[in-house]
């Protein structure tokens, strides 16, 4: 179990528990969180669920396979600390994970 | 104006089987897609990439899926309008009136909604105003690369279309080409071209950065691009290319009157019927309790749709249930029998 939060793009804070395991797309989505379409369903194929990850987690956080940076680059203004949301599991070291959801997935 | 059975909309795996239901149970159909070619997201979003839970398939790629089902439904005539998006779903006494963006336009009793997540269409600029240059000095595909010829041309992207368009209109016009980091994803060859006429100064390459601003009045005359260190460069250009791939967006199916929630449309699921007689929505885009969005279940979903087809398109015949193993009636139409 991790607590994360998710920050929409009016700037509003929430904060969920979500279950290990599952993705930060999915606790997303699974909590009704605005933001995150998540179109193809976490196949790593659209790039609608980009987030940008708060600076002192982006390190800490698995490295991209291959394939995330190529679909980031269609995400919508992507920056240093994007990442798919659907690509990061979450695990008890990612408890207290801030992103930022984008203005829009496109 | 063309009159069918059933319109189907969206040639992904939900759209093409559902194409094979209604021809076996003797109904007439045609497709319409917005994408140049058919398969919907298996062919556009993993062509590549395996699947494993189509049933008594063990392992499949969305192109041999869809190759597949093309094979499926051989035996059968089924016009395609590709490259076309339907714009306009209307009553007309008890039938529906279709227009497509081409213009095209269908009488049917019967609308099958198979379309995703909506149609593909071009990412695009996330810059103020782009969308006043739009098809004017903007653009997210090349159409007629005359218009380019002795011009400055700044392409974005790094995947294949804008290396490839990278090279081949450094050939008649002085290119940019504007990516955001050092990697691209396009063929090896194709990169490598790009080096070396970036090398001959044919090509002006610029890594790491991204588009902010635009400046132009009628005709754009130039682009701020920013790179990750907030370093600002200032490009002279007349036009500007991005290649971003394609986003799926629901589009105008959102003005058919249909009970639409979080993109997805609400059906019943004797039918899939909408809120409205005659259309009926199956696939990704369609909403029940317990929907599972699963290449599975649109098959599911479009026969029973195809079932319901019937009783409007053939009102005063009864709907006979048969079996492809047994019934001389479906051997027939597949051509597997005089």
């Amino acid at each position: 179990m991790a607590k994360i939060t998710y920050i929409t793009h009016d700037n509003k804070n929430h904060t969920i528990e979500v279950q290990n395991g599952l993705t930060v797309m999915e606790g997303a989505v699974q909590n009704d969180i605005p933001g995150i379409d998540a179109d193809c369903g976490g196949g790593m194929a659209c790039a609608t669920c980009h987030v940008y990850v708060k600076e002192e987690w982006f390190d800490k956080l698995p490295t991209k396979e291959d394939g995330e940076e190529d679909m980031l680059d269609m995400a919508f203004e992507p920056k240093k600390n994007s990442r798919l949301s659907c690509q990061l599991t979450v695990s008890d070291e990612l408890d207290g994970l801030i992103v930022n959801i984008p203005s829009k997935q496109g | 104006m063309k009159k069918t059975d059933a319109l189907i909309i969206g040639a992904g795996p939900t759209g093409l089987f559902t194409a094979h239901q209604l021809k076996l149970i003797g109904l007439d159909c045609e497709i319409v897609d917005n994408l140049d070619k058919i398969g919907g997201q298996c062919i556009e979003l993993y062509p590549d990439k395996p699947i494993y839970d189509i049933p008594a398939v063990p392992e499949c790629t969305g192109e041999e899926l869809t190759n597949n089902l093309i094979n499926q439904i051989k035996p059968f005539d089924i016009k395609f309008h590709l490259n076309e998006r339907v714009d306009e779903v209307k009553k007309e006494n008890d039938q529906w009136y279709v227009k497509t963006s081409n213009g095209t336009t269908f009488l049917t009793p019967n609308v099958i909604i198979a379309g995703g997540v909506g149609s593909f269409e071009p990412r695009k600029f996330p810059v103020k105003d782009c969308e006043k240059f739009e098809n004017k000095s903007i653009f997210y595909s090349v159409k007629n690369k005359k218009i380019f010829e002795g011009k400055i041309v700044t392409i974005f992207g790094g995947g294949d279309s804008a290396l490839d368009w990278a090279v081949e209109l450094s050939k008649n016009s002085k290119v940019n080409l504007v990516h955001r980091r050092e990697d691209f994803r396009g063929a090896q060859a194709t990169v490598n071209q790009v080096y070396e006429l970036a090398k001959e100064g044919k090509i002006d390459l610029l890594t790491k950065y991204q588009m902010t601003a635009i400046e132009g009045d009628q005709q754009l005359v130039g682009i701020d691009i920013k790179n990750d260190d907030e370093e600002v460069k200032n490009l002279k250009t007349d036009y500007a290319l991005g290649f971003f791939g394609l986003i799926m967006k629901l589009g105008p199916i959102a003005d058919w009157g249909l009970n639409i929630d979080k993109k997805t449309i609400s059906v019943d699921t004797e039918k899939f019927e909408t809120n409205q007689k005659g259309i009926y929505a199956i696939g990704d885009i369609c909403n029940y309790p317990g929907k599972l969005k699963l290449i599975l279940s649109g098959f599911h979903e479009g026969a029973l749709a195809a079932r319901a087809c019937f009783k409007l398109a053939r009102p005063n015949e009864k709907y006979r249930f048969e079996f492809t193993t047994t019934s001389s009636n479906l051997l027939k139409r597949l051509g597997k029998k005089e």
